[in-house]
C-alpha cells in the first residue's frame, strides 16, 4: 500500500539504497550530499548494517569495494570534489567486477567551486572519469520518487551485470521535498553464486551473458582479485588475448545488454513537432517548458534520458526523425549535448540552452528559445 | 488551490526552512502536492535567508519558485532582499518590526506582530517561526487548524509540544487587521 508523504530527495536515496539491500555505507559528508551519509548513519546500524566514515573520499571508496567483496551490498555518497578523488578505485570496480553504487549529488564546479548550488557538471565525468577504457551505467533521477526507485535500480544492475553503477543526481533533487508515493512491492535483485565450493574456480570465465559468477570472499572458492589486467582465474597477464577477450567482455558486458539497462521517460512525445532533451533536475524545467509551450499551441514534447549511459539511442533517433528539431537543456555548458549530436545530429536541427553560475535555467527561456526555432 | 509560490524569508537560525517544510508537509497531509526548496550560503546562523514552497492541487512540474504569490518577512534584511520579483496582487507579510517599503500599494500587506507575539506572548523568541507558520495557514488556507497542529506537532522536538502549539494557536489566532 502506498502513502503520499513529504520527503527530501537526498533521504529517497537513502531509503530506496536500503530497501534494495545496501547494508554498507563509507562515506566522507560533503554538500550538498550529506543527508545521504546522515540517514546512513541514523538507519543502518538499527538494520544490522555498517557504516563508517572514513578518512577521506579515496578510502572510503576503497571500503566500499572491501564490504561488496565480501558480499554485502555497499555505496557511497559524494560530491564533485569527492566524485574526482573516488575515480580511480572506480576503476578498480569496474575491472574488478565488484557492484556497489556511488552517489553524486552535483554541485556547481569546477574544484570547490559554488558548494550550495546544483549543477549537472559531471556527466562527462561520469562517464569517463576513470582511466581507461570501461564500462559503466549511470542513472540520473529527476523528481524525489524517481530517485527513491531508481536507487533500488541502481543496486539491481550493479548486482545483475557486477559492475559499479553512478547514481547521478542534482542538488536541485537532492535537497528538494516533494510529494512521493512509495509502494513496497519491488524487485530486489541479489547477485548469482556458484553451487558448490571448489578449491580452484575459474571466477572470471563469465556465463553467456558475459557476467561472471563471482563468490563472495569467504565463501570457500579460491580466486584473485586485481586491479591488473588478468586471466579467467583472477591472476595478472601481460598475455595479448587474454586481455583483449577480458577488455572486450568487459565493453560487451554492458553494450550487449543495453536493451535490458536502457530507460527513458517521454513526455507528450505522440504527436510532437519539436523536442527538448532534459535529464535529472533540468527535466523539470523541460516539462514545464513543454506545458507552456502547449498552451500557446505548439507541438512540443520531451524526452527525458534516465539511464544516462548508456542512452536508450533507438529512441532518441525516433523522435528526432519524428520532430526534425532538438532543444537540449543542461546545468552546464554543454556535456550531453554533443551526444545527443552524435545520436540525432543527421535527423534533426540540434540547438542548446546551458547555465553554470549556480541558477536555474527558467521554464520560459526554454519555451522562448524553442519558439525561435 | 491552483499552484502558490510562498517565500518565507528570515535570518538564520530563525527556522524559516522548518517553517516551509511544516507548510509543505500539511499540505501534502491535506491532500495537496508540495514542493519545498532552500537556498542558503555557507554560513549556518545570521545573514537574510530563505525557503520556498510550491503547493498545488495537481502535480507539480518546475519545483522552484520564480514569482512569488506570498512573501513573509521576518527581519528588514530579509524584506530588502527577498521581497522582491512579485506576482501581481501577492500577499505580502511583514514583521511589524520591519519597515513597511514605499512600493507597498502594490500588494496586500499584512504588517504584523510576529517576533513580538513570540517573544513576549509566548515567551520564547524562537517559537517564532512556528507563530508565522499558524500566520500564513490563516492567509492561505492550505489545510484545516487541525491538520497543522498535527503535522507541527510531528516535526517539532519532543518535549516542545506545549510551547509550539501555543506559539501556532497565537499565529492562528493573530488580528490581521482591515
Amino acid at each position: 500500500m502506498s502513502k503520499r508523504v513529504l520527503m527530501q530527495g537526498n533521504e529517497a536515496c537513502v531509503k530506496g539504497a536500503l530497501k534494495a539491500g545496501m547494508r554498507f555505507f563509507a562515506g566522507y559528508p560533503i554538500t550538498p550530499s550529506t543527508e545521504i551519509a546522515e540517514g546512513c548513519a541514523v538507519l543502518l546500524p538499527k538494520m544490522g548494517g555498517k557504516f563508517i566514515q572514513m578518512e577521506d573520499e579515496i578510502a572510503s571508496m576503497a571500503a566500499v569495494i572491501g564490504a561488496s567483496v565480501t558480499g554485502t551490498k555497499a555505496m557511497t555518497a559524494t560530491s564533485g570534489p569527492g566524485f574526482s578523488l573516488k575515480q580511480e578505485n572506480i576503476g578498480y570496480a569496474s575491472v574488478a567486477e565488484i557492484p556497489c553504487v556511488i552517489v553524486n549529488v552535483q554541485r556547481s564546479g569546477p574544484s570547490t567551486g559554488l558548494p550550495t548550488s546544483s549543477s549537472q557538471g559531471d556527466v562527462m565525468q561520469s562517464r569517463w572519469g576513470t582511466h581507461g577504457d570501461h564500462p559503466i551505467i549511470v542513472l540520473s533521477p529527476s523528481s524525489v520518487s524517481e530517485t527513491y526507485y531508481l536507487a533500488i535500480r541502481a543496486f539491481n544492475l550493479s548486482e545483475k551485470y557486477m559492475t559499479p553503477v553512478i547514481f547521478l543526481m542534482d542538488e536541485m533533487i537532492g535537497h528538494l521535498r516533494e510529494t512521493v508515493e512509495i509502494d513496497d512491492e519491488v524487485e530486489i535483485i541479489d547477485r548469482k553464486q556458484p553451487d558448490a565450493p571448489e578449491d580452484k574456480y575459474e571466477a572470471y570465465k563469465a556465463e553467456d551473458n558475459l557476467v561472471p559468477v563471482l563468490p563472495v570472499f569467504g565463501s570457500g572458492h579460491y580466486y584473485n582479485i586485481t586491479g591488473l589486467t588478468h586471466d579467467t582465474w583472477g591472476f595478472p597477464t601481460n598475455n595479448r588475448k587474454t586481455a583483449d577477450q577480458l577488455n572486450n567482455r568487459l565493453m560487451d558486458k554492458i553494450e550487449k545488454n543495453r536493451r535490458d539497462i536502457e530507460a527513458w521517460d517521454e513526455y507528450l512525445t505522440d504527436d510532437a513537432e519539436i523536442l527538448i532533451v532534459a535529464y535529472g533536475g533540468s527535466a523539470r524545467v523541460g516539462e514545464a517548458a513543454v506545458d507552456m509551450l502547449r498552451e500557446k499551441g505548439i507541438k512540443a514534447g520531451m524526452y527525458r534520458p534516465v539511464t544516462i549511459w548508456p542512452m536508450a539511442e533507438t529512441r532518441l533517433k525516433e523522435l528526432a526523425t519524428q520532430c526534425g528539431k532538438i532543444l537540449v537543456i543542461e546545468h552546464n555548458h554543454g556535456q550531453y549535448v554533443h551526444e545527443v549530436e552524435r545520436v540525432a545530429g543527421d535527423k534533426a536541427r540540434i540547438e542548446f540552452i546551458g547555465r553554470i553560475n549556480g541558477s536555474y535555467i527558467l521554464p520560459e527561456e526554454v519555451a522562448e528559445k524553442a519558439e525561435e526555432m | 488551490m491552483k499552484r502558490t509560490e510562498i517565500r518565507l524569508a528570515g535570518t538564520g537560525g530563525q527556522g524559516v526552512i522548518l517553517a516551509s517544510v511544516i507548510l509543505a508537509e500539511a499540505a501534502v497531509n491535506a491532500g495537496k502536492y508540495a514542493c519545498q526548496t532552500q537556498s542558503y550560503g555557507p554560513e549556518a546562523r545570521g545573514g537574510a535567508c530563505k525557503a520556498e514552497a510550491v503547493i498545488s492541487e495537481g502535480k507539480i512540474s518546475y519545483p522552484e519558485v520564480s514569482e512569488p504569490d506570498f512573501v513573509l518577512a521576518l527581519t528588514q534584511k530579509a524584506a530588502d532582499k527577498y521581497v522582491r520579483n512579485l506576482k501581481e496582487n501577492a500577499v505580502v507579510v511583514l514583521d511589524s518590526r520591519v519597515q513597511v517599503p514605499q512600493n507597498a500599494e502594490k500588494y496586500k500587506l499584512y504588517h504584523l506582530p510576529i517576533l513580538d507575539t513570540a517573544e513576549y506572548e509566548i515567551g520564547r523568541s524562537v517559537t517564532a517561526n512556528i507563530v508565522a507558520v499558524g500566520v500564513v495557514n490563516r492567509i492561505l488556507g492550505i489545510c484545516s487548524f487541525e491538520q497543522l497542529t498535527e503535522t507541527v506537532r510531528n516535526r517539532i522536538p519532543k518535549g516542545t509540544e506545549e510551547i509550539n502549539l501555543k506559539a501556532l494557536n497565537a499565529g492562528n489566532m493573530m488580528d490581521l487587521g482591515g
